[in-house]
């Protein structure tokens, strides 16, 4: 696994604290993003990256991993001074992080998991229709790629692990899009916000998939930082992003990003979540 | 097959060009194609087994760890570089877990994950069967009657054998290119038939067309002497240009061997005719003399009265006549009669010229002659005057008659030694060829002018005396130019 390919397709925000003392300064803000969000947008990841540096005025680290769990791990480890992470993990590791920002998709703090099947299978129009295929998960700790299709299948009285005929992970969700548009699997579940972008971006890509079922409502992928942080440079971090669609270049960058902002939010945005999660013994 | 055969050589020699060239095209074309089909398979197999290994090792560790969309993208990975990277792209890749169940593949809807491979297709179950055998190597199977190429590769380390991969190749594929290369190839054919071949029409055109000519000619000879060849239709040193010159060597023969025969038959009928004539003569003359003496005795001793006489007057002159125009006939010209001498021809000279001046002709006179010569005045002066008598009447008023007569030495070996030659040219009208023909017979220029007596008197005196007489009657400059030239040898056995 140590030689996995580097295209991320993720971004994650991140920031930093405006450090009062000069000493600060030099100590960069360490940022982690997982691929919870777009392609390889990596010169989108590095403008973001300057702008955060300009507004908080030191140094920014962007730390990019292939799985949730290893930038899970980095942030248990409180190797990340930030990280924009999925829903999933941040309820799991609610304990160790200060929420700091929600971004605002569609105006509203929401996405959803889209089930996807194949334009090939046109046939296939609900979950119940799947059994005995091969299923694609996004990454073990997604929420919308993972969790909610199996907390579905257990609401529909099924054993997700003995649902589908095959399951594999594709780490990704731009991944799971592809899996799903080339028929490897007939059925996949994704983030709503990356397969609107997606659609809007490459939809050559998306035409081949086609839009199942919508599930309810969750909290944004949030922007978290580690509890140890200092509340200057958390309150730095935070106003930096919050502020961001007060200024031309951020509001730029949002737009890239799909986004309309960022809203301080309350954790509690993330309690369906944990529901699911109690569901599986989890939480 | 016949009916190619029979074709002229003008068709077939450029056609036999044509094929030898088309074919030798066809078949370089072909060997070349046959041998590119073989090494672009080579190549391909060399290029995929080399592909499946690498692949089978990083293969290794994704299916270790049932990291289906890493197998997927790694297998999927040559099919998304350009094509034309590598000579025949794959159809696809399928990687088959150990039970020989499909674990992914590269085409997931014709080869979909957990299908039982030996199901999906009819040439696949003897593959599987095979790949099923125990083995570490790449192996290529290439199964009969099955329209696809199969390199098979296990996917294991040390004694861990996780699956196979499988690269599945069409032959269509290879087809195809092999088709390209193939209507390139023929392109080329093309090309350079289409340059070599008017080159080898042309050549075979200049090998056939003087052939033709010649074969015409030949065709010709049994009706008539044909014309020459054009030497410069085959102007080379090879077999066929001395054949050309060969054939006209042999026609100028012909031609010469024709003109004698001509000359002989001429000769023999004038000599016929001679003989006959003087038969005749003889016979008449004998009771011609005898009637003229008894005529004679009748009127001398008969005592006529005076309507006898004038009867015996009109029967007297009659005979006569009779015996003029057949004295005319027998020409002797071996008469005994004194040598020729430069005066005799001055005789004749001094008689023709009141007859030239009458009708305005000048006579250009140029006699050689020094001393006499042992030849019979009387027939030679004959000869002469019948000759000059022609050539005046034949000319044109203000015409002129050029006389030559001088004594000539001949060296060729027939006629060794030396001749007199009298030549008498006049200008006028040419003769006809049918009055070249008759010339010297007697009678043949019968009309007012004369009983056309005097040319067979003078060929008769030219033939006794051992000669002969020759006549060129051609236009010269638009003029007309007829001369007589007779030639007499001098001393000769009489």
């Amino acid at each position: 696994m140590k030689l996995t390919r580097r295209t991320f397709l993720g971004t994650c925000a991140v920031l930093a604290m405006t450090p009062p003392q000069p000493a600060f300064a030099a100590k960069p803000l360490r940022v982690g993003m997982t691929p919870a969000f777009l392609h390889t947008q990596h010169g989108l990841l590095a403008e973001w990256r300057d702008y955060m540096e300009s507004r908080l005025k030191r140094p920014v680290e962007i730390v990019q991993r292939d799985s949730y769990r290893e930038t899970m791990d980095l942030l248990r480890q409180e190797q990340l001074d930030v990280s924009w992470i999925c829903t999933y993990p941040y309820v799991y590791l609610k304990k160790q992080l200060r929420l700091v920002a929600v971004p605002l998709y569609q105006s509203q703090p929401y996405y959803r998991a889209y089930l996807i099947v194949s334009a090939k299978n046109p046939q296939i129009k609900e979950m119940s229709q799947l059994r005995g295929k091969v299923f694609a998960y996004a990454d073990p700790y997604s929420c919308t790629g993972h969790l909610f299709p199996r907390y579905q299948l257990r609401k529909m009285g099924e054993d997700p692990a003995k649902f589908f005929a095959k399951t594999f992970f594709t780490y990704s969700h731009n991944k799971l899009i592809e899996a799903v548009a080339d028929g490897l699997a007939h059925g996949g579940s994704v983030d709503s916000y990356v397969w609107d972008s997606l659609q809007a971006l490459k939809p050559e890509i998306t035409r081949r998939t086609l839009l199942v079922s919508q599930s309810p409502e969750f909290g944004f992928p949030p922007i978290v930082a580690r509890r140890t942080l200092s509340e200057a440079e958390f309150s730095a971090v935070q106003k930096m992003l919050v502020m961001m669609r007060n200024d031309p270049q951020g509001s730029a960058l949002l737009q890239r990003l799909n986004l309309n902002g960022f809203i301080q939010g309350r954790p509690n945005l993330y309690d369906g979540v944990a529901e699911m999660m109690r569901a599986f013994g989890e939480g | 097959m016949r009916f190619l055969l029979n074709l002229s050589f003008r068709y077939k020699v450029p056609l036999w060009g044509s094929l030898l060239i088309v074919g030798t095209a066809a078949i370089i074309s072909t060997t070349l194609l046959l041998r590119s089909y073989g090494e672009l398979k080579s190549d391909l197999l060399r290029d995929a087994t080399t592909q499946g290994r690498t692949m089978a090792t990083t293969l290794f560790p994704a299916i270790l760890h049932d990291q289906v969309w890493r197998t997927y993208e790694i297998i999927k990975a040559p099919f998304n570089r350009d094509s034309g990277e590598s000579p025949v792209q794959a159809e696809s890749f399928v990687v088959l877990d150990q039970r020989g169940q499909v674990y992914v593949s590269t085409s997931p809807e014709a080869l979909p994950m957990l299908a039982d491979f030996r199901q999906l297709a009819p040439d696949f179950a003897a593959l599987a069967e095979a790949i099923a055998q125990p083995g570490r190597d790449t192996r290529v199977l290439e199964p009969d009657e099955s329209d696809h190429l199969f390199v098979a590769t296990p996917i294991r380390e040390e004694e861990a054998h996780l699956g196979t991969l499988v690269q599945i190749y069409s032959k269509k594929v290879l087809h195809s290119r092999f088709q390209k290369s193939a209507e390139q190839a023929a392109l080329t054919a093309v090309l350079v038939i289409v340059l070599l071949l008017p080159l080898g029409w042309y050549w075979g055109q200049r090998t056939a067309v003087p052939l033709v000519r010649l074969t015409e000619r030949m065709e010709e000879l049994g009706r008539r002497l044909p014309d020459n060849l054009a030497p410069e239709l085959y102007d080379y040193q090879d077999e066929l240009g001395r054949l050309y010159r060969a054939y006209n060597r042999m026609l100028q023969d012909l031609r010469g061997k024709a003109e004698i025969e001509r000359q002989m038959i001429h000769s023999e009928r004038l000599a016929a005719i001679g003989k006959l004539t003087a038969g005749i003569a003889h016979e008449i003359n004998n009771p011609l003399l005898g009637m003229l003496t008894a005529l004679n005795t009748l009127r001398h001793h008969g005592e006529p009265g005076p309507r006898t006489l004038k009867t015996l007057t009109l029967l007297e002159r009659g005979l006569m006549q009779i015996k003029d125009t057949v004295g005319a006939l027998l020409v002797e010209a071996k008469v005994k009669s004194r040598d020729l001498s430069p005066q005799d021809v001055e005789d004749v000279r001094t008689l023709i010229e009141p007859q030239a001046r009458e009708r305005g002709v000048s006579l250009h006179w140029d006699s050689r002659l020094t001393a006499p010569l042992p030849l019979p005045s009387t027939s030679v002066r004959q000869v002469l005057i019948n000759l000059l008598l022609n050539a005046v009447q034949a000319s044109v008023p203000g015409g002129e008659v050029r006389v030559s007569i001088a004594p000539i030495t001949t060296v060729a070996s027939a006629n060794a030694g030396t001749s007199l030659s009298i030549e008498v040219v006049n200008g006028g009208q040419i003769l006809t060829d049918m009055q070249t023909a008759h010339l010297f017979e007697p009678f043949a220029n019968d009309d007012e002018r004369g009983r056309g007596l005097g040319l067979w008197v003078c060929y008769q005196i030219a033939r006794q005396l051992g000669g002969d007489i020759a006549v060129a009657s051609e236009m010269v400059d638009g003029l007309g130019r007829t001369s007589f030239k007779v030639t007499v040898p001098i001393g000769a056995p009489q």
